[in-house]
């Protein structure tokens, strides 16, 4: 496994700055929108990797009640942290894509803008929920929240569903109307930033398997203390 | 003891605990009287203006003053350990929940009860659509916020400055059933349109969150 790591970090890097160049100067540039479209590389990929990580979370959460394994506590708790950093940058690009193209920085009733904002919050509350929980019993409690979390997402979807949509929903799926260029340069940089997803996610699993095998050590240190 | 008599006993017990001190309805009523004038001097509104804004404000209003109630809910039990003791009791967990459950939907509606009037007054409400309709949305709303409530309030038992984090951990989760409430009862206020929808929506809510309390509220209770 160690020596995965860097060849992991290496290919990230390739892929990364391969996807930046076919961003930024391969891909066509889109007739109405002009360049500003080169944003959609980063916004879209990003838009998946999150919401991957978000499903990762939950079934680790669904796994962990089921089976009190560790493992799968370690695994929930990384992909929700990891999916909120890139869930950030979908909230940040969105509205810096929109201003040039809709006019406005934010559209309130749109579909998928506010569903993503809410699962950002939804996520952020349950990173609080770890953070500032006392007892041993974070994972459980932790768990339980994710999946009130994964509950709520259809219903936020239906709410406003009901509000005309503003974002434009033909330019993926839908006949293809997408270049098939700009499909490729997509793909790319998707491919690259599950990548990254997987080479932060890794980092961050092994450190919490570090930090806990520290709290351990101490833990049984002060007992040995005490009892001498 | 049936689940009845659980659900009996917990309900009148809190009930009559409320009724001797006062401590939640007190809070409740002062803060949301605050919200409701401090916002009318904020505003100012014309009875147009108010149709349009008074959805928004009045179940604002509730649901934070709610949080007082829905934060004493289990704080109560933890004196004297009776939390612990229901837990080795061989009582199921679920009657515990709906017996709370049911007495802070009953403490919210009360507040509702005695604090619709003054929002009329203060705001000129006159519904222009059907207003029985602001019933079945206010039964639905309270119970979507109450439920949760509970439950959200059992988990913040577990954290440090649980009072801070029940309503972080409650608003997000409780955006979809704020959206229907608000436009429900702006739908039905302005008349424009019809309230139908998001009384369905609120409906769903209700059961997708009513279900999911009761199958995990015994894994919460038995978490220490």
């Amino acid at each position: 496994m160690k020596r995965g790591f860097p060849i992991l970090a290496i290919v990230t890097a390739l892929l990364l700055s391969f996807g930046l160049y076919e961003a930024l100067i391969g891909a066509p540039t889109e007739r109405t929108m002009g360049d500003v479209q080169r944003i959609f590389y980063y916004h879209v990929p990003s838009a998946w990797t999150a919401f991957l990580l978000f499903l990762i979370n939950f079934a680790a959460s669904v796994t962990y009640l089921i089976r009190r394994n560790a493992k799968a506590d370690m695994l929930a708790l990384v992909s929700a942290e990891v999916g909120v950093v890139f869930c950030t940058v979908v909230i940040v690009t969105g509205p810096i894509w929109a201003r040039p193209v809709w006019g406005i920085w934010w559209a309130p009733g749109d579909i998928r803008l506010t569903t993503t904002l809410v699962l950002w919050l939804i996520y952020i509350s349950y990173l609080v929920l770890r953070r500032f929980s006392t007892s041993g019993q974070t994972a459980v409690i932790a768990a339980v929240v994710a999946i009130f979390g994964a509950l709520d997402v259809p219903l936020v979807y239906f709410s406003i569903w009901f509000f005309r949509t503003q974002h434009p929903s033909p330019v993926i799926g839908d006949g293809g109307s997408l270049d098939p260029r700009m499909w490729h340069v997509l793909l790319i940089n998707w491919v690259a930033f599950l990548c990254l997803a997987w080479l932060v996610c890794w980092t961050r699993y092994q450190l919490e398997v570090a930090a806990r095998q520290v709290e351990e050590a101490q833990a049984l240190q002060s007992l040995h203390e005490v009892s001498r | 003891m049936t689940v009845l008599a659980i659900i009996r006993a917990t309900l009148a017990k809190d009930l009559r605990l409320e009724w001797r001190s006062k401590d939640a309805i007190n809070a409740m009523l002062f803060f949301s009287l605050l919200v409701v004038v401090i916002f009318s001097f904020a505003f100012d509104p014309t009875a147009e203006e108010s149709r349009r804004i008074a959805g928004g404000l009045i179940w604002v209003a509730f649901l934070f003053a709610a949080i007082v109630a829905l934060n004493q809910t289990w704080a109560r039990e933890l004196r004297n350990h009776v939390l612990d003791a229901y837990r080795v009791s061989p009582a199921p967990a679920n009657p515990l929940f709906l017996a709370k459950a049911f007495g802070n939907f009953i403490f919210v509606s009360v507040l509702e009860a005695l604090m619709m009037p003054l929002f009329v007054i203060f705001y000129k409400l006159r519904p222009l659509g059907p207003a029985w309709e602001l019933l079945p949305i206010a039964i639905l709303g309270t119970w979507a916020l109450v439920v949760n409530g509970t439950f959200f309030a059992a988990i913040s038992l577990r954290t440090r400055s649980r009072e801070i984090m029940l309503p972080l951990l409650l608003f997000p989760i409780s955006i979809p059933a704020l959206l229907g409430l608000v436009n429900a009862t702006t739908a039905v206020l302005t008349g424009e349109e019809s309230a139908r929808f998001w009384i369905a929506l609120l409906l769903a809510y209700d059961v997708v969150f009513t279900v999911a309390c009761l199958l995990l509220f015994e894994t919460i209770l038995e978490a220490e």
